[in-house]
């Protein structure tokens, strides 16, 4: 399937006082309709700058697209002028953010917010848009709500926010609909919630769906297809079924290996640990990112940084040395 | 089993504005709590924020003082010990926080955070101090030239092994942990959970570590209590409350826990009811009643309390069995 939404060779660069970086590199993948591809990595990985890319919003000019494309339906979002971005974005790409107040205008009653995306892009009269409103708080699973429609954020509890947040991205059928981090400010019992409704509205409205979030578990339970980003970069990428069952790149392989789950069986082993931290982005060593924490680095990957290629069909890592896939 | 620190129905209540013109009003945030644990012994305390398991924490280190009930620690009442009578307490109880930055002095260098304690409570002098400060760099898997360092200049991973540092300083025999990983990065994580389980093997050390994540906790406690609503809810061994939960919030809890399996995507998975109801207007009898499935009319008159359920745990369950 052709996808809906392409990012090839994207690269974002960071300038600060000192000094100018990548902070995402070479960056290429695509996500179909229907599909639910991840974006999994830890602080500073590059994910959350490859969604507000996307979006194109980023805090310009500390951070700029240097070089790619980002190709939506014809156009390329990276070159595109703000004129065409406005009737793109909140209208065909929706968002959502980890922390709803970054969404919400705290003045604004929450039902009027979402009315006024849908006046703005669908041109609904009063009358309509508040209808709207009402059956897309009821698909979102907010109770009783015709009475929630007049309520200031925080008259609301975090997981009704962000369920708001998620009618928003909804209100006008996007396309394409990004989630950054969209369940890691609740708890585990609203997360299981609003995770269910998500999996269900993105199966209903079918949007090509770009899961952001540093949770494997998370990634587990919600999306088809994953991408593990590590300094910047993709370095590995495949279904998730695939990701968890045979894992090929070292630090994929071990991150899966270090986290301590809510296992079957009450064993108490050490965690097999990843040993030193991440590397900053504006010091990376010359060959692959991880070759110092990994513990299968040859003298190739200190010199050597190894392309994100296919080691199976449909399988892509980028790794001199990967680990053997699992019988 | 000799108890190191025994908790017995300890309250915290906080008063809090209702906003222009609706008053105050009272918020029970730990309502009567017990519990013990025992010498070198690690327990989990686990439950959703707002649940009271950091005031928890907050009340043995004597941060915040309960309203009701009584901290004994090695038999001894610590309850309401004046700032001079804890001073040789403070040495055997401990504390870390979830971050770092706000409990270490930023203009500070890292080998003075460490040696900070040894002069308060004057041990050693100055070359005996040095020796423990290089030592505890050591032990915690810090280099020695990093001691004339900021904490800005280390990773939040290794300045959490500072923060282990100062707090092992003092040789306690109980360290509260208050979500000590959870502000970590996946692939830290696990580097400073195995450097607790190693410390704690090597000094006898007692946990109390408090988390949200149960995962981590699982892994770490040898028994855990689950909290909702400022009470215990259920308390057991690690195992009879991860594999056999008793109390329907644990079960509740237990369900949702996301978990890297693909094939439960395709499973349905039974997803909790309703929302933790406000702490300012908590439901009569069992708390928890509004969103349980199997609540019946006594669990909304009657509060139940903690009793051993086959298991081997104790849960605050009308029905459990």
């Amino acid at each position: 399937m052709k996808p809906l939404l392409s990012i090839e060779g994207l690269t974002v660069e960071l300038s600060t006082r000192d000094r100018t970086f990548e902070a995402v590199s070479d960056l290429t993948f695509g996500v179909s309709r229907n599909e639910v591809l991840a974006l999994v990595g830890e602080s500073g990985s590059g994910k959350s700058m490859t969604a507000m890319a996307i979006m194109r919003l980023l805090p310009e000019p500390v951070a700029e697209i240097a070089s790619g494309r980002i190709m939506f339906d014809g156009i390329d979002l990276a070159s595109a002028g703000e004129a065409s971005l406005r009737g793109i974005r909140g209208n065909r790409i929706g968002l959502i953010f980890q922390e709803p107040m970054t969404s919400l205008n705290p003045s604004i009653r929450v039902g009027p917010q979402v009315a006024e995306v849908l006046r703005l892009h669908k041109g609904l009269d009063a009358d309509a848009a508040r209808h709207r409103v009402e059956e897309l708080f009821e698909q979102v699973r907010i109770p009783d709500p015709r009475r929630r429609y007049d309520d200031y954020p925080h008259q609301m509890s975090g997981g009704m926010r962000q369920r708001v947040v998620i009618a928003l991205a909804l209100a006008c059928d996007p396309d394409v609909l990004i989630a950054d981090e969209p369940t890691t400010a609740l708890d585990v019992t609203t997360q299981a919630q609003i995770l269910e409704t998500f999996r269900d509205l993105q199966a209903s409205v079918g949007a090509a769906t770009i899961l952001i979030t540093h949770d494997l578990a998370v990634v587990a339970e919600t999306a088809d297809r994953v991408a593990v980003m590590y300094a910047g970069r993709i370095v590995e990428e495949t279904t998730t079924e695939r990701l968890f069952a045979a894992p090929r790149h070292p630090y994929t392989h071990g991150l899966l290996g270090s986290i301590p789950h809510v296992a079957e069986a009450g064993a108490r082993e050490r965690l097999p640990e990843i040993e030193g931290t991440v590397p900053a982005l504006w010091a990376l060593p010359p060959g692959c990112a991880f070759a110092p924490r990994c513990p299968r680095a040859g003298e190739r990957c200190a010199t050597e940084r190894p392309p994100l290629a296919d080691i199976e069909p449909g399988h892509r890592a980028a790794c001199w040395y990967p680990v053997e896939a699992a019988a | 089993m000799t108890g190191l620190l025994a908790v017995e129905g300890i309250s915290k209540r906080f008063t809090v504005s209702r906003g222009i013109g609706g008053g105050t009003a009272t918020v029970h945030a730990v309502d009567d709590v017990s519990f013990s644990i025992a010498a070198g012994e690690t327990l989990g305390l686990v439950g959703e924020s707002g649940c009271g398991k950091s005031t928890v924490g907050k009340m043995i280190v004597r941060l915040l003082e309960p309203d009701e009930g009584r901290i004994r620690l090695d038999g001894a009442d610590v309850t309401h010990a004046s700032y001079r009578a804890m001073r040789p307490l403070r040495r055997k109880v401990q504390m870390i926080f979830q971050d770092p930055n706000g409990s270490l002095d930023p203009r500070q260098r890292a080998g003075d955070i460490v040696e900070e304690p040894l002069i308060v409570h004057g041990l050693g002098n100055a070359a005996e101090r040095r020796r423990r400060v290089a030592d505890l760099f050591a032990r915690v898997g810090l280099r020695p030239d990093q001691m004339g360092n900021v904490p800005s200049k280390f990773s939040g991973g290794q300045r959490q092994r500072l923060a282990i540092a100062r707090a092992l300083a003092l040789q306690p025999s109980l360290i509260v942990a208050d979500e000590p990983v959870s502000a970590l990065d996946v692939s830290i994580q696990a580097q400073v959970v195995n450097l607790m389980a190693d410390i704690q093997k090597e000094f006898g050390l007692a946990y109390l570590f408090v988390a949200h994540d149960l995962g981590v906790v699982q892994h770490i406690s040898d028994r855990v209590a689950v909290m909702y609503l400022g009470r215990i809810v259920e308390i057991g061994g690690t195992a009879a409350v991860y594999h056999r939960p008793s109390h329907p919030y644990t079960r509740t809890l237990m369900e949702a826990v996301p978990r890297p399996d693909p094939a439960r995507r395709h499973s349905r998975v039974r997803v909790p009811r309703g929302e933790v109801p406000s702490p300012l207007d908590p439901p009569p009898g069992c708390t928890f009643h509004p969103r349980c499935p199997i609540a019946t009319d006594i669990c909304r008159r009657e509060r139940p309390l903690l009793r051993r359920v086959a298991s081997g745990a104790q849960a605050a369950c009308h029905h459990a069995e």
